[in-house]
């Protein structure tokens, strides 16, 4: 069963959509037998590769001339919704979709249903599925309302695929001035140097946790992810502690990540933490307390000191 | 300068969650203590204050229950007084009916700046805020790291992806405070014994104007179909280091091809 049409809130920088917005698409064309895309910014240079992945139209606002997105992308969605009927709009948990979304939700009087991590038809209606108590139970809502169905997804719940569809047909959308709600600027923005892969989307993490004992022991598990060409994570624990940015942080406040291999070194396994990393192939936890929650979810657990274990895997990888 | 900080008691999050077989609700039948992620928004708030060199930090909080005890946290870490609504029919709202709720309290407090956090540890929707500004018509930035206000500007550093981006908007304002990015005071014994005396405003539904139908079960126009057991991931094997411990991994990763 599926419903006509499914608009997604489309994100991207540079040209590019991002890799969420991709999975979303993937998501909504299993669903609806139309899907379009709005961009609240250049919707225009991203329309080919939105085409590629089965997106019929891309609204677009245009430039939002260094104004904080939310208010502004909210505005253009409701006028686009006066002329336009959606069945769903699908938003990525991001800064940017959850500020659209709940300020739309705001101005059309309807529910937004957040954090999920799949989406079903059932009697006609969207069913979305949530994760909680750490993902030990799912919780699956239906929508009661009587306008679209405003739903928020977990990076990375769905799989993108391309469908080698043709470009998406650009159509402009006027921009709505939403008055001094809207009068947040944007005056500079600051990209952290990264180098090496990249959290979102390494074969392999290693990350650092509580159990480092002091900040300047991140700097092997830095040594120890250069060595397997693995991006470094953290758990909130020692970001909230000022030792890595946030940019690194791993779980349900930070990204959630998928990698082939994932190393926890000193991570006791919070629910927070565990939200974030255990989709992972496989799990590797070195930790010193025996009922740490992590070896609930690891594959090769191994009792003990990280400031022992850590520097001989060093050494012995080092030594290959 | 005024700032009106909205703070969440929820269940200890140390404790095991648990739904209520009949409602699906999250049960809050133990006592509620201050959500840590609040804790953020009621230091950032009382810094603020301090660095304006004078005004006044008030909360404001919404439990079906007239519960008070994480309101006191907040008062013994300096606040002046709170604002708590309370009212039976607010039961299973969703965040759009809280954040109408808290919107209509906020509204009579005439706050310059309105601080939250990004998301509550229970329910971590981290949609409240920028619905309560949405409410409130106000302008709003979300995951602040770092707040400065200068006469009626108010700067922030807002977390991204790959960095922070500098944004900047006029009062009055809501703001979204990230945890971790304060250290929040612990309550003095002079602190604790101040807040029982403090001032603490009960309002229910119809002292705020807020429709019933607009908020709880029947405002949020949705609802659970079913409740699943997640598959659970099965452990595999815990080795205790003996000064080899290494080897095993080396030969873990060697098998997964990874070296």
């Amino acid at each position: 069963m599926s419903v006509e049409t499914i608009l997604v809130f489309g994100e991207g920088d540079e040209g590019s959509p991002s890799g969420l917005t991709l999975e979303l698409l993937a998501a909504a064309r299993g669903l609806a037998t139309n899907v379009e895309v709005f961009v609240a910014g250049d919707g225009a240079a991203m329309a080919a590769e939105l085409g590629a992945h089965g997106a019929t139209k891309v609204h677009t606002t245009g430039s939002l001339d260094g104004k904080l997105m939310g208010v502004h992308a909210a505005a253009a969605l409701q006028a686009h919704l006066e002329t336009s009927s959606p069945d769903a709009v699908f938003f990525g948990q991001t800064p940017d979709g959850r500020d659209t979304a709940a300020r739309l939700a705001v101005r059309i009087d309807q529910p937004v249903v957040t954090n999920n991590v799949g989406a079903s038809i059932e009697d006609g209606t969207l069913v979305v599925e949530e994760p909680v108590f750490g993902g030990t139970q799912n919780v699956f809502t239906a929508f009661r309302n009587d306008g679209p169905a405003l739903a928020m997804f977990r990076p990375k719940s769905f799989e993108a695929e391309a469908t080698g569809g043709a470009e998406a047909e650009v159509v402009a959308v006027d921009a709505i001035d939403p008055g001094p709600a809207g009068s947040a600027s944007v005056t500079g923005r600051h990209v952290e140097e990264r180098s090496g892969p990249q959290l979102d989307d390494a074969e392999v993490v290693v990350s650092g946790g509580r159990g480092l004992g002091q900040p300047e022991a991140f700097e092997m598990v830095d040594e120890l992810a250069g060595l397997l060409d693995a991006a470094s994570g953290a758990s909130r624990a020692i970001v909230d502690a000022g030792w890595v940015p946030y940019s690194k942080q791993v779980g349900q406040t930070g990204k959630v990540v998928k990698p082939n291999v994932y190393v926890a070194c000193g991570i006791s396994g919070a629910t927070q933490h565990l939200v974030g990393m255990k989709g992972s192939k496989h799990i590797i936890a070195i930790n010193k307390d025996p009922e740490a929650p992590i070896f609930g979810v690891a594959d090769l657990g191994i009792v003990g000191d990280v400031h022992k274990v850590i520097p001989a895997l060093i050494e012995a990888l080092k030594s290959r | 300068m005024k700032v009106v900080v909205c703070v969440k008691q929820i269940p200890d999050p140390a404790l095991p969650g648990e739904l209520d077989p009949t409602t699906n609700y999250l049960k809050r039948d133990d006592k509620l203590i201050l959500d840590e992620s609040d804790s953020y928004g009621v230091e950032m708030a009382l810094q603020l204050v301090e660095a304006a060199g004078g005004g006044e930090v008030s909360l404001v909080s919404m439990a079906a229950n007239g519960e008070v005890s994480g309101l006191r946290t907040a008062l013994a870490m300096g606040a002046e007084d709170a604002v708590l609504v309370s009212d039976d029919a607010l039961a299973g709202s969703d965040a759009l009916g809280t954040a109408r709720v808290l919107g209509a309290a906020i509204s009579r407090m005439s706050p310059d700046l309105v601080l939250a956090g990004v998301e509550s540890s229970d329910g971590y929707t981290g949609t409240v805020p920028e619905m309560i500004a949405g409410v409130l018509e106000m302008p709003s930035i979300t995951f602040a790291k770092k707040i400065e206000v200068d006469g009626t500007t108010v700067k922030v550093q807002r977390q991204t992806e790959a960095g922070y981006d500098d944004v900047e908007c006029q009062t009055p304002a809501l703001v979204s405070v990230t945890a971790g990015v304060v250290e929040p005071r612990y309550p003095s014994f002079k602190g604790i014994m101040a807040a029982k005396k403090k001032p603490v405003e009960e309002l229910d539904l119809a002292a705020l104007g807020v429709d019933a139908a607009a908020v709880g079960q029947s405002g949020a126009r949705q609802e659970t179909v079913r409740v699943t057991e997640a598959e659970e991931r099965q452990a595999g094997e815990v080795i205790e280091d003996e000064g080899d411990a290494h080897d095993k991994i080396v030969e873990f990763l060697g098998e997964l091809k990874v070296v």
